[in-house]
Parts: C-alpha cells; structure tokens; sequence
C-alpha cells in the first residue's frame, strides 16, 4: 500500500462523496492527507488478533418499540426549509440524466 | 453583585425567596452579553425577545409555586448544534447559516419544561470539527482569559460564555473532549456523560457512537443539577439508557475519604507544559489529605486512542454529513446545475470549510473498498482493547485523574496550518469517547496565568462518583471560583 495520497487521488474521493474541488484545492489537500493517513498507521503496530470489533458501547441490543402511527410533523411545516417544492414535494432538477 | 458570576444554586435562591425575578436576571444577562461579547464572540445568535418572554413565564410559575424546578427562571446558552424550534441552529457552518430548525431536540424540551431561558446559541468549530474553535465559518471565539487565545473547542462558544459570566450555565456537546478541554482551557466545569445518558435526538450528528450531550457550569454541584435535569431515556434514541436517572445531589456531600484514585501512567509522560503538570501533582496532594488513595494504573493503548478516534470519526462523519446535499434544507447552490449531482457538488464545495471536507473525504477513503479492512476495522478492533484498558483500570481504583490538555489555551492562529499538530491537543481527552465513559473537567490552577483543567474519569454510568469527587475538591480550593477581568 503507498503512503502517498495523490491529486488524482483526492479528487477520486472528493468525487465519491460530492463535494466540487478545484485542481488548487487538491494540490493543497494532498500532502495534507497523506501525512495523516501515514499518522494512521501506528495502528498496525497493534496485535488485534483475536480481538473482535467494537460495535456498540452501550450493550442495549434490538431496541423495538409497538409501531403505532403518531401525529408528525405537518408536510407544509416540513416544505418550510427545502429550498425548491412543488405540489406538496421537494424539487430538484433531473436525478436520472441521459448517461 | 454580579448575577451571571453566581451559581445556579445562589440565584435559585434569590429567586424563590423572591429576591429577584427571572425578568430582571434575564434582562441583567442580555445586557452583559450585548456589552462584552462583542470582545469575546461567543454568541452567534441571542434571543433577546424568546428569552423575556420565557421569563416572564418562570417568574409566574415561580409565583404561583407551581413546578418550580432548580432551574425555572435561570438562563442559559446552548451550543448551535442542538436543535431549537424557531432559532437559527447553524452548526457554525455556512450550509446551514440559516436553517431554522422546525422541531426541538430532546435536550431542548428537557431545559423548556424545567423553566430554564434560553439566552443565545453559541459558536463552535464547524460541526464540531476542531480544537479551538478557528473551524467555525462565522467567527472566531476569545478566551475570556486572554483575547489573543483560542477558547478551545469544539464548544468554544459555551466554554467561552460560561467564564464571561454571559449565561448561568451553558450546554456543549463532547465528540472526543469538545466539552472538557474548552472548559479546562477557560476555567469552567464540564461533564462529558456516559454515552447514552443524554439523548441526542435534535442533535446535529457528527459521530453518532461517539457523541454526548453536556453541561458546562461554575461548579460540580451545579453540574449535577443541569445533567439530572436533562438525562434520562428517551424513545427517540435508542442508545439511550432505561435504568433511573440517580439523584446526584445526595450523596454529593459524602466523604471521599478511603477512597481510591488512578493515575494512568501513560498520561504523564513527556510533552506536558510544566506549569499544567505542578498544577495536577497539586491536585493528587489535595486528594491524599482529603485522604484518598493514589494508586498508579495503566492505560496501556492510550497512544492509539488519537489515531482510533480520529479514524471513526472520519468515517462516520463522512456518512452522517451526507444529508446536507442542497435539496431538502440549508444552503442550496442550484445555478447552472444541469443536474441533481451538480447541485451536490456545488452545494457541499461552497457551504462545507476545509477541516469538514478534509474529513468527510478521509472517512470516504478510509471505508472504500481496499482500505476498509486496515484502516476502519482495525480501528474498531483497537477500540475494543481502548475500552478493556479503561474497565481493566477502573477495576481497582474508584475513578482516574488527568489532565485535560497537555498545554493550556493557545494563541489564535498558533496551529491552523497544520492540521496534524491540532489534533494532538486532543491527546488526554479523545480515549473516554470510544470507550463511552464519563469524564468530569474542573479547574485545577492556573500556569502562566492561564488556566489548566483536569478530569475525572469514572465507570460506565457513575457520574455520581465523579460529582462527588469533584465536590470534594472544591470544597477545600477556589480555582472555580477565579473570573477573568473582563
């Protein structure tokens, strides 16, 4: 595995997850994220042999409620903060485009 | 006399014995927070008319005798990522400079139904994404101690707030030390919970296995009555315990003595500001006249817990922040946007700041395919030994005792160019976060004039242990006590 994050890289994962980045941004993240990625990997130091994930700290398990419908929050009152609507629904342009 | 510099027990006082009314406290507050904060810049928003208004109802209840509560009538300031019905909750990020939330969070019912006034939001890193509050898209927060430093964070705000004496007592919200060392860094008393006491319904997520609700405050005896108020199970969070919430406050006066305090060795290596270690070596000679025990323990994988810590919190924040994409609520950015994708893009690269992008980013690859198994589930797996060494250590003793932070409050601008060297000020409060138990930051001395913070860190769901020993120490020290000239 190389250490080295590079541009192409960044802009691979800013891409995944939707965020616009421009080629100075990724020049400026680059060095920045392999020195923390290489800070990581003082973890391998580590024997977790054996040693099963953490997955929940509290010990509650299969918390389950009776489904009853409850009064909620109005549609209007939830139209409030989108910022495009449209006959009782929330607008955006084209989700499947011609790709 | 100055009204916010009193605890919430002396003004209670004053106000059932009719001394004073919430509407003069209340107006008292707002004056003090419009006169100094703008040197300070907790707030980033105040609830001038809300807060009178609320007022005026405490006074009422308070008049009739009706439910009055230990907090009916007190003010107080709540971090702005805790969801207000009707008041701007912005994160400190752009993307959501003006959502106006249409629900309220558990905590915010909670705080309603005692009574309490809410005064103002206050700022923060983005998100919570940072040690100093410098991450905020705002503005920058002051130390009250010193303006040319950084508060710390990420509750920088309330931190901030608390130690001007701008609110009676203020709520954070601790990811990996957000409450303790911003309350260390400015002299006030903090409580990050065990995870799972406080739900977090209405919280505005940052990891959601990590994050806890809590106070900040002028002493510990205060701190129990504002977690009491607001602890407790919640139907709307599933990770919220059902077991009774304890009544703090009775066995708060107990004698410490006999009891058993651990230092984990690991805490006490090189890289401590030598007037931050005095100050703790003080703190342990107060605890052995008190009579108490000190006992040397281990906390073997500490080293670890900074990189474990920062690992899943990348991860999960990279999932929970997802859902600000432009289209249901917060900052759109929708010109020229050919498709829903653009506004994605355009959205989140003109509303998030580096330090939340840098994140998101690096949880994405830390889960992708071809990493996930040497960076995310090896994080996972240490974690699981992070929480051995904490029950392993907290088998023999009664609580641990560290300090908050290496350093005490830096200066503003000391260490945003490199953000490896910012998380290591996280270095002795990032562990609890993983491993979900309580920790308690109270003020230990000052170095340099500047003040240090040290913790109590105590078992899954003993905040009682912690508050008493806590109590304890300040009952024979005035470090709490200590205001900055403002």
């Amino acid at each position: 595995m190389t250490n080295k994050i590079d541009t192409n890289m960044v802009k691979h994962v800013a891409h995944l997850v939707r965020i616009g980045i421009s080629e100075e941004e990724a020049q400026k993240f680059s060095p920045q994220f392999s020195s923390i990625i290489e800070y990581f990997k003082m973890l391998n130091e580590v024997d977790t042999e054996n040693v099963p994930p953490a997955s929940d700290i509290t010990n509650n398990t299969n918390v389950l409620r009776e489904d009853v419908a409850k009064p909620s929050m109005s549609r209007e009152e939830f139209l409030k903060n989108a910022p495009q609507s449209e006959r009782g629904y929330v607008k955006v342009p084209t989700v499947l485009g011609d790709e | 006399m100055q009204l916010t510099n009193l605890t919430i027990r002396e003004t209670h006082q004053l106000l059932i014995t009719k001394q004073l009314s919430s509407v003069e406290l209340t107006q008292a507050t707002l004056q003090r927070a419009h006169e100094i904060d703008p040197k300070i810049k907790s707030y980033v928003t105040i609830t001038d008319d809300l807060a009178l208004e609320q007022a005026k109802q405490a006074d009422e209840r308070i008049a009739k005798g009706e439910n009055v509560t230990p907090l009916t009538g007190i003010t107080f300031a709540m971090k702005d990522c805790i969801s207000t019905r009707g008041v701007r909750t912005t994160c400190s990020s752009k993307i959501l400079e003006n959502y106006v939330p249409q629900y309220n969070a558990t905590v915010t019912n909670k705080l309603a139904d005692t009574g309490a006034v809410l005064i103002g939001k206050t700022n923060m890193d983005e998100f919570g994404m940072g040690s100093s509050c410098e991450n905020s898209a705002l503005f920058n927060t002051h130390n009250p101690w010193d303006l040319d430093r950084i508060p710390g964070g990420s509750s920088g705000g309330s931190a901030a707030a608390m130690s001007a004496g701008l609110a009676s007592f203020t709520i954070g919200e601790d990811t990996g030390g957000s409450v303790r060392m911003p309350a260390g860094f400015c002299n006030v008393t903090g409580i990050k919970p065990t995870y799972g006491r406080v739900s977090r319904y209405g919280l505005i997520s940052l990891v959601s296995s990590f994050d806890c609700i809590g106070p900040m405050t002028r002493d510990v005896y205060d701190c129990a009555t504002v977690l009491k108020a607001i602890a407790g199970h919640d139907e709307c969070d599933s990770t919220t315990f059902n077991s009774p919430v304890p009544q703090y406050h009775q066995s708060i006066e107990k004698s410490v003595k006999g009891m058993t305090i651990g230092i984990p060795k690991e805490y006490f290596v090189s890289g401590m500001e030598a007037g931050v270690e005095s100050s703790i070596q003080e703190a342990i000679r107060t605890y052995e006249k008190l009579g108490m025990k000190i006992q040397e323990v281990s906390l073997p994988n500490t080293q670890y817990a900074l990189p474990v810590y920062y690992l899943l919190l990348f991860a999960e924040a990279s999932s929970n922040l997802a859902r600000f994409d432009g289209t249901r609520f917060g900052l759109s950015i929708s010109e020229n946007a050919k498709d829903v994708i653009d506004i994605y893009l355009q959205t989140r690269h003109e509303g998030f700041g580096d330090e939340v992008k840098r994140r998101i980013m690096l949880g994405a690859y830390a889960l992708s395919a071809g990493y996930y198994d040497a960076y995310y589930l090896k994080a996972q797996k240490v974690r699981t030994l992070l929480r051995r060494d904490f029950e392993t250590a907290l088998a023999s003793v009664d609580i641990l005792l560290a300090p908050t932070c290496p350093t005490t409050a830096f200066k503003l601008g000391e260490k945003t160019n490199d953000p490896l060297e910012m998380y290591l000020s996280d270095i002795y409060v990032v562990a609890t976060n993983p491993a979900g138990v309580p920790a308690l930051a109270l003020p230990a001395g000052f170095s340099n004039n500047m003040p240090v913070g040290m913790q109590l860190i105590g078992k899954h769901l003993d905040e009682q242990t912690l508050f008493q020993v806590g109590h304890a120490y300040q009952q024979v020290t005035d470090w709490h006590k200590q205001l900055p000239k403002l």
